[in-house]
């Protein structure tokens, strides 16, 4: 599994695509903290990194499925993949490896966003007039949201040997599990099962986990959230030897 | 230590791709995996390492069966897939870092510098493997199917697109490992089953159609020898045919004929130059090629 990890971190060195990716994201949510006068923070009058945490999923919903969908489609692809399978790897070292990867790219275009934290908590009225428990579950609940949405990248990467079909797949996915449920959920006569939609869909769950308050059942959701489409992914792989 | 095939199927919706074939290979005797394209050899070979299960049937790996104990199997076997699929973005030496990583090697900076003087990739080790020419590429594929000294490699059509110099070095090299390890490998240039394999098994439509050693299949189908002989003036079909065991005889050009016969026929065909005052300008025997025996059992 290490190995597999470390070979797609090297994988999105040599092809840019880490740095696109980090560069990309720490653009995006600066312009839209500091700069664009609707959501930036020297014009909100509040010490929050608030719009940071909202359109962080939405710049994700695009950069993960980016990132992931060579994983398994180009090894189809290429028929790479018939050398990793020949390898005395099981098909969840692979999963897990290229999902493993997925994920640590994800936390490396978050780690600078620590900066914006700092530079806020310094810029307080009085410095240090900063909700650190929201913004610390916030970033909990923005990994989690990485991991299940690179599970669907990963996941969409294995059904299609286009990269480009793969990338359209994942985001729509990402799309609806974050915000879908909820918009469906609003349809007026569906009663007392809007509730529970709501509960199916990531955003009521990273709205909890950013209120500061890790929750067992958010953290299960998410975690449950992933494997089933890492159990997927597993399914999709072994259809071959069907 | 070897290769154990026991009625091996292969069956897909609408064709059977392999159909219940049988075969061993040991150590110590490379086997020639042979047959048209579209026989089942690349399926033969994908069931031996594990990427699709077989319908039915049983093989196992260095007794270690190919479903059950497919990790085990995987762990003995190096494998060069047809097309040589390479990571080619990679450098040469990351790429075997890569293998033999998943091999979990001991050491492994030693062995990928043996490796890359075996193959002959020593000018070339510094460059990204998307950069290499076919040839290189192949070598690359075959350094990483033995870099963990596997005890059976199965290689997929390992010598296409390979120019006559390299062709002689990869098949040395082959023939080198064979010495001491079970190798199977699939090609359609006769001339290189001749000269390295000991055994030979040709396949089919899925199924085996002769399985022997080299030389017994030969000596066994061979239809007999061909005789390409010049004189210096005209001669007729009719006094050609005189010669003792010529079955067949056609003309090839003004004084150059080709004669088949069921036997050696050099002394008579002399003899026969000499009792009709003619000058042997030129000779040539043939025995039939394993070519023709691929014809034969394929057609």
């Amino acid at each position: 599994m290490y190995t597999i990890l470390k070979k797609e971190i090297s994988g999105f060195l040599s092809s840019m695509v880490a740095y696109v990716t980090i560069i990309f994201f720490l653009v995006i949510t600066g312009l839209f903290l500091w700069v664009f006068p609707d959501s930036s923070i020297l014009d909100y009058g509040y010490a929050g990194l608030d719009s940071l945490f909202y359109i962080a999923p939405y710049v994700f919903m695009f950069l993960i499925p980016a990132i992931t969908m060579r994983s398994f489609a180009e090894e189809k692809k290429e028929g790479t993949f018939e050398l990793l399978s020949t390898s005395p790897i099981t098909d969840w070292q692979i999963i897990l490896g290229k999902f493993g990867a997925g994920l640590l790219l994800v936390v490396f275009a978050l780690i600078p966003t620590i900066v914006y934290y700092y530079s806020v908590y310094e810029l307080g009225a009085t410095p240090g007039n900063l909700d650190s428990g929201a913004v610390t579950g916030s970033y909990i609940g923005l990994l989690l949201l990485g991991a299940a949405f690179t599970a669907i990248g990963i996941f969409s990467s294995s059904i299609t040997n286009n990269q480009i079909v793969a990338f359209i797949i994942a985001v729509f996915l990402c799309f609806i599990a974050f915000n879908g449920f909820e918009s469906i959920s609003s349809i007026a006569s569906l009663g007392t099962l809007s509730s529970a939609l709501i509960n199916l869909g990531i955003n009521a769950h990273y709205q909890s986990v950013s209120r500061g308050v890790l929750d067992t059942r958010d953290l299960i959701y998410f975690l449950s959230f992933a494997a089933v489409f890492l159990a997927a992914t597993k399914t999709v792989l072994s259809a071959r030897k069907w | 230590m070897s290769v154990i095939v026991e009625q091996l199927t292969k069956q897909y919706q609408h064709q059977t791709a392999v159909n219940s074939i049988s075969f061993e290979a040991h150590p110590g005797r490379i086997m020639g995996f042979l047959g048209p394209n579209g026989a089942g050899k690349s399926t033969t070979m994908k069931m031996l390492t594990g990427f699709i299960p077989p319908s039915s049937g049983k093989a196992s790996v260095c007794g270690f069966d190919i479903v059950e104990q497919s990790l085990e199997v995987r762990k003995h076997i190096g494998y060069l897939p047809e097309h040589n699929p390479l990571y080619l973005e990679m450098y040469v030496k990351e790429s075997l870092a890569f293998t033999a990583a998943m091999h979990k090697l001991k050491n492994p900076t030693k062995r990928i510098a043996e490796v890359i003087e075996m193959v002959g990739l020593n000018v070339e080790q510094h460059k990204k493997i998307g950069q290499l020419s076919k040839g290189y590429r192949q070598r690359v594929g075959l350094a990483q199917a033995i870099i963990h000294d596997p005890q059976v490699l199965i290689l997929d059509e390992p010598t296409t697109g390979l120019d006559p110099n390299q062709l002689a070095e990869i098949r040395g090299l082959i023939k080198n490992i064979g010495k001491e390890k079970t190798v199977i490998f699939s090609t359609h240039i006769m001339q290189e089953v001749e000269a390295i394999c000991d055994q030979v098994v040709i396949i089919n439509k899925g199924l085996i159609v002769a399985n022997d050693n080299t030389s017994n299949l030969k000596n066994l189908l061979s239809g007999g020898f061909t005789f390409y002989v010049e004189f210096d003036n005209s001669v007729s079909e009719e006094q050609l045919m005189t010669i003792e065991s010529v079955n067949a005889v056609q003309q090839v050009n003004n004084h150059e004929w080709k004669l088949s016969s069921t036997a050696d026929i050099r002394k008579q065909v002399f003899d026969f130059a000499k009792s009709n005052d003619l000058a042997l300008l030129s000779s040539k025997q043939e025995e039939s090629s394993l070519e023709d025996i691929f014809r034969n059992l394929t057609q």
